[in-house]
């Protein structure tokens, strides 16, 4: 059981996880952002590994690609920052990045990196689910490494439970059809389907993301899965004076 | 061998539908039904019908004499530059408008990079009564201000996309954006052979009238509907697809896809994706894109806003791979050579772009009498400030 099963296992409710881009603001910030959000209270992280052409992303998370990249961020560099990253964090760890760039580095690769340096999963949303389970699985598998898949308000109930079977720490809800970085859509219609998924009592837990941005947003998402993610909301109000004090200010509101 | 697409939606390693959960609806919804709506009779006869009456088709297979002389062979111009809108991208966008119809879609988007993509969706879009909104690139907005105008004319949105190299490749990203925002009432209209499966095979289908009618007019000028060379531009590959489409099993016929080498393929301001790319997924598709070794796209350059992509089209890289087609580069001065020794020989300015394939015509080494098919993709009214610069005109 990798870290991430276990933290599923332990805590049911009110699971914060935090999704920052590594090398922003700065190139060898990745760490530090990792250690000071482990000490104000996250629950597990998403680390962004960029890519040029983030067709999921809003503008929040673009900039902040472009930034990395420009900062000289590339996985191999990742890797390597993250070298000694067990020594310093215990959290669970994903990592989150396209498919282009996975499939440069090599698959095998990847995952034998990511079980190196202690990595517990990730989320490549525009890797097919079918290429995963045909292509990917075994080796995600045999590394220790769960594969998040995400689910939209526009998922069927068929492909849903597909998805529930591939998956083996949690799924990832949309609050809705949207890029990052759009504010939680929290009308009856959000409520319906949130309650839809819940109702379907399946085997992963849920945790929802994508408009969570303040402690408000965090509360009527944890009235529908185990917890949320936060990503645009925090990369906003990272400041590259002073990245440790900025990601305390901000947990605040959450773990106060 | 097989070169066209497979049940799984694959050319060879090619092709599939790389694309973020939040699309999966609406590609598998278009990938159930894009056949079976484009094979009904109604559809095809009013496909056809607007092809004809509207777009002015079938267009002319023009032999074009004094070129023929210049370079000692019969060369045929595939006039698509005669389409109403000036180009061939009008023969995918009436088959798309059709088919979002049929899907009971009622807002349309579309990318677009000389503006010939936006216009002919804007057309369609103004015919049929549809909202439209057109991405297009910051840069490629200011190169193509008389398209940009047209868009506007005919009631279309244009919207500037402002990230990364700011051209065609993030005007695509752009669009993919607003259709995961707008996942129900909406239907993109992609301008080349390019994104996740179906879109790659969707609009070879509906560009394959291009060889369709050729195959026919040779018979009637040459006596036989195969040629010796068919000859095409390669942006991301749609007007290249159509006319190479019923042309790819005839094995005799040697195909060539002229791609942009802007300042030149090694000078780090190009656009020759088969010479400089790796295999790598972008747009969700699987395919061939110029990009670094850390997997992160490589803006390219072409003096031509339509070939200014960093990848082919998925049935294009099975084609170049398995050697079907031979893939060739043309600098920008070359392109604009052979535009102007086009017009001054045979009286027709052309599209930049096609005007990359006609160039390519010098490389080439003729016995006599063979006959050659060059696709003249578009007309070059929109370039004609890009050429007033070069020429001094
Ligand atoms: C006249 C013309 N030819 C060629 C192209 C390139 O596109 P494709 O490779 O899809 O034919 C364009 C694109 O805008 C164009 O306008």
């Amino acid at each position: 059981m990798n870290r991430l099963q276990q933290l599923f296992q332990n805590k049911k409710k009110d699971i914060l996880s935090i999704y920052y881009t590594a090398g922003y603001p700065n190139l060898n910030d990745t760490l530090k952002i990792a250690q000071a959000l482990e000490a104000s209270g996250a629950d597990f992280m998403e680390i962004g590994f960029p890519y040029s052409d983030p067709v999921a992303d809003g503008e929040v998370i673009q900039g902040s690609s472009k930034q990395a990249l420009d900062n000289g961020m590339t996985l191999e560099i990742l890797f390597d920052q993250l070298k000694d990253l067990r020594k310093i964090v215990t959290i669970p760890i994903l990592l989150m990045g396209y498919v282009n760039v996975v499939l440069q580095y090599g698959v095998a690769n990847f995952c034998e990196k990511c079980q190196e340096v202690g990595v517990d999963g990730c989320i490549i949303p525009d890797l097919p689910m079918y290429e995963y389970e045909e292509m990917y699985h075994t080796c995600f598998a045999e590394h220790g490494i769960s594969n998040i898949f995400l689910v939209t308000p526009q998922t069927s109930e068929e492909r849903i439970r597909k998805i529930d079977g591939l998956s083996n720490a949690f799924i990832y809800l949309l609050s809705s059809a949207a890029t990052t970085g759009k504010n939680l859509d929290v009308s009856t219609t959000a409520r319906d389907y949130f309650a839809r998924i819940q109702a379907m009592n399946l085997s992963n837990p849920l945790m929802i993301g994508f408009g969570i941005s303040d402690k408000k947003t965090f509360d009527s998402a944890n009235e529908y899965a185990s917890g949320a993610i936060i990503g645009s909301a925090f990369v906003k109000s990272l400041n590259e004076n002073d990245v440790e004090g900025s990601v305390k200010t901000f947990m605040k509101q959450f773990r106060g | 061998m097989s070169y066209f697409v497979n049940e799984r939606g694959y050319y060879g390693d090619f092709g599939g539908a790389y694309i973020p959960e939040m699309l999966y609806p609406n590609v598998e919804e278009l990938r159930q039904q894009y056949l079976g709506i484009i094979n009904e009779p109604s559809f095809q006869e009013e496909f056809k019908a607007l092809l004809k009456d509207y777009v002015g088709r079938p267009s002319p297979l023009y032999l074009a004499k004094r070129l023929s002389e210049k370079y000692g062979a019969n060369i045929f111009l595939k006039r698509e530059d005669l389409n109403h809108t000036g180009a061939h991208k009008i023969n995918n966008t009436i088959g798309q408008i059709l088919l979002a119809e049929s899907l009971g879609k009622k807002r349309i988007i579309a990318e677009t990079g000389a503006g010939q993509h936006g216009v002919a969706t804007a057309t369609v879009c103004a015919l049929r009564g549809l909202e439209c909104v057109v991405y297009m690139g910051e840069i490629d907005i200011k190169r193509q201000a008389p398209n940009v105008a047209r868009m506007k004319m005919l009631g279309a949105k244009v919207v500037p996309a402002t990230s990364g190299s700011k051209t065609l490749k993030d005007a695509t990203n752009e669009a993919m954006r607003d259709w995961i925002n707008n996942p129900v009432d909406t239907h993109y209209i992609i301008g080349s052979v390019v994104g996740p499966h179906p879109y790659p095979d969707m609009v070879s289908i509906f560009q394959s009238v291009i060889s369709e009618e050729t195959k026919k007019q040779l018979i009637e000028q040459t006596g036989k509907d195969q040629p010796d060379y068919v000859m095409a531009c390669v942006g991301g590959g749609s007007n290249a697809a159509g006319m190479f489409y019923h042309f790819i099993d005839d094995e005799n016929v040697k195909l060539i896809a002229v791609e942009a080498a802007g300042k030149g393929v090694a000078s780090g301001l190009s656009a020759a994706t088969t010479y400089l790319g790796k295999e790598g997924v972008l747009h969700g598709s699987r395919s061939i894109l110029m990009q670094t070794p850390d997997g992160q796209v490589v803006e390219p350059h072409s003096v031509s806003a339509g070939l200014d992509y960093p990848g082919i089209g998925p049935q294009h890289a099975h084609l170049f791979k398995t050697g079907r087609v031979k893939y060739v580069s043309i600098t920008d001065d070359e392109s604009l050579d052979a535009g102007l020794l086009l017009t001054q020989l045979e009286g027709i300015i052309p599209a930049i772009e096609s005007a990359h394939a006609l160039a390519y015509l010098e490389y080439m080494e003729f016995k006599g009498g063979e006959n050659v098919v060059v696709c003249l993709s578009g007309r070059g009214d929109k370039d004609m400030e890009t050429y007033m610069k070069h020429f001094n005109l």
